[in-house]
């Protein structure tokens, strides 16, 4: 595992540091929106967060087929990095977006913005689906049970925003205009270059972390096995 | 004989089995129905006399208790099969693991079913609601949203009953799969109550059907994993 060790190394700096030019640029270089002000920096990295956290449960959730058809460990090893991770840029977006909303819409939660309740739900799913894994001691049962959690969020996932964006769209409740629409000046230069600029910083952050998170999965399921070995006595 | 009719075979013994035990025992049924009753007559104190705000959060109050109550169901049924080893004796079976989770969640619909013929009249008394001319449509709901309940609440009591602090891991897993479930529900019996001014109470039950569709598609094709432990 130690072959690839400097070009991971290498990834996490080139993260850290275009994630922090990429935040110097939209706090610094980007003007102020003439609605929200100085709150519309907040959206670069909730807009980068929100992404990375639904692309994460998309595949943790297609890892989690890919454990029950082949029973190859490496897959329950990506599913927990990929649901990990997705954890913390769900709460990333989520506190990101908490943070915009109560200067912007003045209120922290929107109960009718079908991209909010469903991103909370996320969380609340794989936090259930991290707490199984936790629950659970022998590893193959551990895939098997946190699999089949991670196949139900991810069906679960789509009717909870058609259910949300229903109930808003029936009851005719107080729209809000898509976020990334509401700049005004309607999108210019500065501020499409900084979105780009910090999704691409957090791109390198995400596989840096997904690589590392994987990397130690893996060692700690060969831990475990020799655990077992030895509990039982079998030489390794 | 058919493959189908083996399976519909195992699926009607499987309920059959656990419909006997607990109608001897009658805890279920009984223990079930009167928690469902006690939970919405302390929602009557957690909001207060006022008449017409117990009316207007009835619906919700009527959802939360058929969840909370039905909660009791499941995990009661998937007990059945943890004590004594019960459910290895089950996963030894030459029947498809299919038809084995189907069974359970046919054995726990006619107790959810029992669950909404009290509860619902109860929220009628208890809470000022008119519930007469609502009626097919809430039957509809009910029964809708039961064999939803049903089909997630089966896979995820089957999922935690061998499993340290099952008690606390149900709800917490459960509540949010189910969330669609109650939105829709709630919704449909709002509409219905209110005489379904705009026409929206066929478009709630249609997504609870779809939910129904889905979760009983998804269980049947996973339970088995679950069950392989």
């Amino acid at each position: 595992m130690n072959r690839a060790a400097l070009p991971v190394r290498l990834l996490g700096i080139a993260a850290v540091l275009t994630i922090g030019a990429a935040t110097w640029y939209g706090l610094f270089v980007v003007p102020p929106d003439l609605n929200q002000g100085d709150a519309q920096r907040i959206l670069y990295i909730h807009v980068a967060s929100a992404w990375h956290a639904f692309f994460s449960f998309g595949l943790a959730a297609a890892a989690s087929v890919g454990w029950l058809i082949w029973r190859n460990p490496r897959f329950d090893a990506a599913a927990l990095a990929f649901a990990e991770v997705g954890v913390l840029f769900t709460v990333s977006t989520i506190w990101a977006g908490m943070m915009w909303g109560k200067p912007v819409w003045g209120t922290y939660w929107q109960w009718e913005d079908p991209r909010l309740v469903t991103t909370a739900l996320l969380l609340a799913l794989y936090l259930g689906y991290l707490l199984v894994r936790r629950l659970t001691d022998d590893p193959v049962r551990r895939a098997t049970r946190a699999a089949a959690v991670a196949i139900i969020a991810a069906v679960d996932i789509p009717i909870v925003h058609f259910s949300v964006t229903w109930w808003r769209g029936l009851h005719q409740g107080p729209t809000f205009g898509n976020p990334e629409t509401i700049l005004n000046p309607p999108a210019p230069g500065a501020f499409v270059t900084a979105l780009l600029f910090m999704l691409f910083g957090v791109i390198l952050l995400w596989a840096w972390l997904i690589i590392r998170r994987y990397q130690l999965a893996r060692l700690e399921w060969i831990a475990e096995e020799a655990a077992q070995r030895a509990a039982v006595g079998v030489p390794a | 004989m058919t493959e189908v009719t083996s399976d519909v075979r195992v699926i009607i013994a499987v309920a059959g089995k656990d419909w006997r035990g607990e109608l001897r025992s009658r805890q279920l049924p009984i223990g079930a129905a009167f928690f469902g009753a006690v939970t919405l007559f302390v929602f009557g104190f957690a909001l207060g006399p006022d008449r017409a705000a117990l009316a207007q959060a009835a619906p919700g109050l009527l959802w939360l208790a058929l969840i909370l109550a039905g909660m009791l169901v499941v995990s009661r049924l998937q007990q059945l099969e943890t004590d004594d080893g019960a459910g290895e004796q089950l996963a030894l079976y030459p029947a498809s693991r299919g038809a084995i989770y189907l069974g359970k969640v046919t054995a726990a619909l006619p107790f959810l079913l029992l669950l909404g013929a009290v509860l619902l009249p109860a929220t009628a008394v208890l809470y000022s609601v008119v519930i007469g001319p609502a009626l097919p449509a809430l039957v509809a709901t009910i029964v809708l949203g039961s064999f939803g309940f049903a089909a997630v609440g089966t896979f995820y009591a089957g999922l935690t009953a061998r499993m340290r602090a099952r008690e606390i891991l149900l709800p917490l897993l459960l509540l949010p799969v189910i969330a669609p479930l109650l939105l829709a529900a709630v919704r449909a019996t709002v509409a219905a109550l209110a005489g379904d001014p705009f026409s929206e109470v066929a478009s709630w039950l249609g997504l609870l059907a779809a939910f129904d569709l889905v979760m009983v598609a998804v269980g049947a094709a996973t339970y088995g994993t679950v069950l392989e432990e």
